[in-house]
């Protein structure tokens, strides 16, 4: 097979990075529109839903390995606090205590790519790591903790990133080279003349929006299980990224990577929060080795909510400019974030401004400020979702501003092209979709009087229609790997590396093999989330999974299929010409007779396995993939109680074939309720007296139940995207979660007929925009 | 080993010290119709019984404060966070986990297989609370209306937001139970 090193660019949550990747042979041509198709395209359950409904899949949570033992931690309470002393002699001494690690014993110790270690001398937010006790049990292990004595001195701290910008601000830590803010920010972008674009319009409109912190809480937290047998440290680790942990993992403890087998059959969610290794499974990881036993540490939901991630808060404050007939002649973003302490990236708020609408004079500041407070991780859509919702509330602004329907002033300002790099978008159509939603949400009668006032106008309830874009990458590329195995038995199992966070890639994956090895769903089975393959794939994340890993898996099973079809030419003394495989059976064209079944083949060659490689090609050149998509809201707005229901959402969304619509589905409604939980309820509250977080918990901090979900239209376009890849699919986690808040927002705004200033839209916060329409 | 127990005058310290090394005490649970004679400390809940000395771990502990019902089993055919209650106060009781839903292998409980039928999951940490508060409501209703399902499956989270599926699947449940 021939071997090339090639170059290609991938795109990832808005960056564009060059990667050098090894291809070995090439890919099949891309699935077109008249593809024929019997399992791809099908609605599919789960491969594995067995496994899920009977408890027998097993998570990182679940691992029980003989002699293990628990791992607990102990935390800061303080925001920002220097460690003068540690006294664990006596927890060394307690019950069924094996170690206790600290900064006096265990220095060294870092994640991989975080400019602080573990154990440091200064805790800098209410929840960092002081201490970890590894028990017999997990009683003891908190027994113990109980018994470490620890002398803080507490130092001077800062939560509110407006504050922590000011000259006299607190530093957030000792370390830090830039003074609470993140290294190589701020940063800048433009284009054109904003100061000219704003002076040239007829219309200006300036708008203040916050978004407020969200946490991921996943159900299964972070953490692993983790065995050290002298040669091999195997992690179960609760990750979207095995490569990612493994890389972190072998650093961290001064191993190989080949020393490192991370391993993730099952894991409960991650929303973005679990790239890599995390602290948690470096501990683990560091335990066993230290110990020669296995050591299992999870982190409860209290540290999960602290420790373990946050979609970061933002105020973003936009100035657009417009001419009379809705032509933007300017966009202006300034976006304050805090991202907590160890915060070293921003997620990109400003895309959308970028990039969605037509405009000259673009000018995007980026600020993102450090605090005592647990750092950002990226959130499903990271940036793009609230990015979009201030961006969509400031265009309704302006569309208000101008006297123009809001939808009108988007097609008006319609991006045929991507700006940044003046090239064309490989699909988009978003126009259409903005036909299909607004006819499906009934937008032209969206101001009617007995629409508007289901109980009159003096009752109380008020109902509005808003709506919102979305535009996401979701393209992926290589580096992805797959293998393609038949067994003996005719049947054909798919190696690779990736991970199935819930979004079903199993079950894609499966039906993408199926497809190509022209065997029943049945007879394929699909093994994923280790390293120990050796068939590397990108982290789950991004919405690259499927778009990544199925061309490999689908190139694995051709060239499978291929070899099988020549071992039956010889053995059978047939011309390969003539052989196909259908439905599990070899068949002859020439003479139209079946030959035998594929199992009765392979039974012939006594154990020998056909074993296919397959990788993911170079993507496109000269063309930007991207998702687009809308959604379309009607609320009811109780002003008598400030409570916010959606009545109606209609989605409509195009990430290019579609290989399993019942999955596919699934997504997107889980994407519009987390996006409604960001719209309506969650946030975390912080005292900024106490520099602690209030609602750590699933009590207080509210995610949406099954009574808060309600009726959601969705519209799929279901059309291959032939310039991203072999299958013509994108990805589907992230672009349904992007326009809902935006939509809710600009449905209440609607409904009230005021802005929307401030995301969640809690009863509280409804009441205060309507006691200042009082004033 | 069990230390004696400290007088109740003892210091703060020494009372910490007794606190920490509980008698551990023999209890009976009868688990998926089979009894187990277990030495437990009395702290631990019926949640680490079943996953650290019974080895069941489809009940899965979300949060451990009963806010998230991820660790939902029946006791007496009743829906109840497993992270609540202690191994001892379900003694003699029926306790029903995701695992003795149906026989390894076997033919799955109509609610199990509703819920795949109709993906009524995504990453599946919370889908055996999801199932067994299912199987509750059924049981206790045959055939709940749309607004008896979502009051009944209110208090599990799904975090992927598998909910629109959950109330198909319940529906589909409860309009076969009214055929």
């Amino acid at each position: 097979m021939p071997v090339r090193v090639i170059t290609t660019h991938l795109e990832f949550e808005g960056q564009v990075y060059e990667q050098r990747v090894v291809m070995e042979g090439e890919e099949p041509a891309v699935w077109g529109a008249d593809a024929e198709l019997r399992i791809v395209g099908k609605p599919t359950p789960r491969v594995d839903g067995r496994e899920r409904v009977t408890g027998a899949a097993k998570y990182s949570y679940d691992i029980q390995l003989p002699g293990m033992l628990t791992a607990v931690a102990l935390r800061s309470p303080h925001p920002h606090a220097r460690i003068v002393s540690v006294d664990a002699s006596e927890a060394e001494r307690a019950p069924g205590v094996r170690a206790v690690y600290h900064r006096f014993n265990t220095a060294d110790l870092a994640l991989p790519g975080r400019a602080l270690g573990i154990f440091v001398e200064e805790v800098i937010y209410q929840g960092g790591e002081v201490a970890l006790v590894v028990a017999e049990s997990r009683e003891q292990a908190e027994d113990a903790l109980r018994l470490i004595a620890v002398e803080f001195e507490p130092l001077p701290f800062v939560v509110n990133p407006k504050v922590a910008l000011a000259a006299d601000a607190p530093k957030v830590a000792d370390g830090y080279a830039n003074n609470n803010i993140s290294d190589e920010y701020p940063k800048t972008y433009e284009r054109g003349d904003v100061e000219l674009g704003l002076a040239e319009a007829d219309v200006t409109i300036e708008l203040r929006v916050e978004t407020p912190t969200a946490l991921h809480n996943s159900m299964e937290t972070h953490g692993g299980a983790a065995h050290w047998d002298g040669h091999t440290l195997t992690l179960w680790s609760s990750t979207q990224d095995v490569f990612g942990a493994r890389r972190q993992v072998a650093t961290a403890l001064g191993l190989q990577q080949n020393q490192v087998h991370v391993i993730e059959h099952y894991v409960g969610g991650g929303f973005g929060s679990k790239f890599g290794a995390h602290n948690a499974g470096i501990l683990a990881a560091y335990a066993a080795f230290t110990l020669g036993q296995p050591v299992k540490y999870m982190l409860d939901r209290t540290e999960e909510n602290l420790a373990a991630g946050n979609r970061p808060p933002s105020i973003q404050t936009y100035r657009l400019g417009a001419k009379r007939d809705g032509t933007l002649t300017a966009i202006d973003l300034k976006t304050v974030a805090n991202v907590g302490a160890h915060g070293d990236w921003f997620s990109p708020v400003a895309l959308p401004a970028k990039e969605l609408y037509q405009c000259a004079n673009v000018r995007t500041l980026d600020i993102p400020a450090r605090t005592n407070l647990g750092s950002q991780a990226s959130f499903r859509a990271p940036g793009v979702v609230e990015g979009m919702a201030g961006l969509e509330l400031a265009m309704d602004t302006l569309a208000q501003a101008l006297g123009m329907d809001s939808l009108e002033l988007r097609r008006k300002n319609y991006a045929e092209r991507y700006q940044l790099l003046d090239q064309p978008y490989a699909a988009k159509k978003l126009l259409e979709m903005y036909r299909i939603g607004a006819e499906r949400i009934g937008w032209e009668t969206r101001n009617a009087e007995d629409r508007r006032y289901p109980e009159g106008r003096d009752g109380r309830l008020r109902r509005g229609v808003g709506m919102a874009s979305q535009l996401w990458g979701g393209d992926g590329g290589p580096p992805a790997q797959a293998i393609a195995k038949l067994l003996p038995d005719g049947s054909a199992v798919i190696l690779t590396g990736t991970q199935d966070i819930g979004t079903g890639t199993r079950t894609v994956l499966a039906q993408i093999a199926a497809e190509e090895l022209r065997l029943p769903l049945d007879r394929v089975r699909v093994e994923l989330g280790e390293t120990e393959f050796g068939v590397f794939s990108p982290p789950s994340g991004g919405s690259m999974t499927l778009a990544s890993v199925g061309p490999a898996v689908r190139m694995a099973a051709v060239e499978a299929r291929k070899e099988l079809i020549e071992i039956v030419s010889q053995l059978a003394e047939a011309p390969i010409d003539a052989l196909e495989v259908k439905d599990g059976a070899i068949l002859n064209r020439e003479t139209g007779k079946e030959m035998g079944t594929v199992a009765s083949f392979m039974k012939m060659l006594d154990g020998h396995e056909i074993t296919a490689r397959g990788m993911r090609g170079p993507n496109a050149e000269g063309v930007t993939v991207r998702t687009f998509g809308t959604q379309f809201a009607e609320v009811e707005v109780d002003v008598g109680t400030g409570a916010v229901r959606v009545l109606r959402i209609v989605a409509v969304h195009d990430c290019g074939r579609i290989v399993n619509p019942l999955t596919f589905s699934s997504q997107m409604e889980g994407g519009i309720i987390q996006g409604l939980g960001l719209a309506l309820m969650e946030q975390r509250i912080v005292d900024e007296r106490l520099g602690a977080v209030m609602n750590p918990n699933l009590g207080d901090y509210k995610v949406p139940t099954i009574r808060d979900i309600p009726e959601i239209d969705l519209i799929l376009m279901d059309e291959p995207n032939e310039r991203a890849n072999t299958l013509g699919s994108l990805g589907a986690g992230e672009p349904p979660i992007i326009p809902t808040p935006g939509a809710i927002a600009n449905a209440v705004a609607h409904a009230l007929g005021r802005p929307v200033t401030r995301l969640p839209l809690t009863p509280d916060t409804v009441l205060n925009m309507l006691a200042d329409e009082e004033e | 080993m069990p230390e004696s127990p400290e007088s109740l005058e003892s210091t703060p310290a020494q009372a910490l010290k007794h606190a920490i090394m509980p008698q551990r005490t023999r209890i009976r649970l009868v688990v998926n119709g089979t009894p187990h004679d277990l030495s437990i400390e009395p702290r631990r809940t019926l949640l680490d019984a079943l996953r650290e000395d019974l080895g069941l771990t489809g009940a899965k502990p979300g949060c451990n404060m009963g806010q998230c019902g991820a660790c939902t089993v029946l006791l007496d055919d009743e829906a109840v966070y497993s992270c609540l209650l202690l191994a001892v106060e379900c003694q003699d009781r029926a306790i029903t986990t995701i695992e003795g839903l149906s026989p390894v292998g076997g033919e799955l409980d109509a609610v199990q297989q509703a819920m795949v039928a109709h993906d009524a999951l995504q990453c599946g940490f919370c889908t055996p609370g999801q199932a067994l508060a299912l199987k509750a409501l059924l049981t206790r209703n045959p055939h709940p209306t749309d607004e008896e399902i979502d009051r009944g499956m209110a208090g599990n989270i799904c975090r992927c937001g598998a909910y629109p599926k959950i109330r198909e699947a319940a529906r589909e449940l409860a309009h076969r139970a009214l055929a």
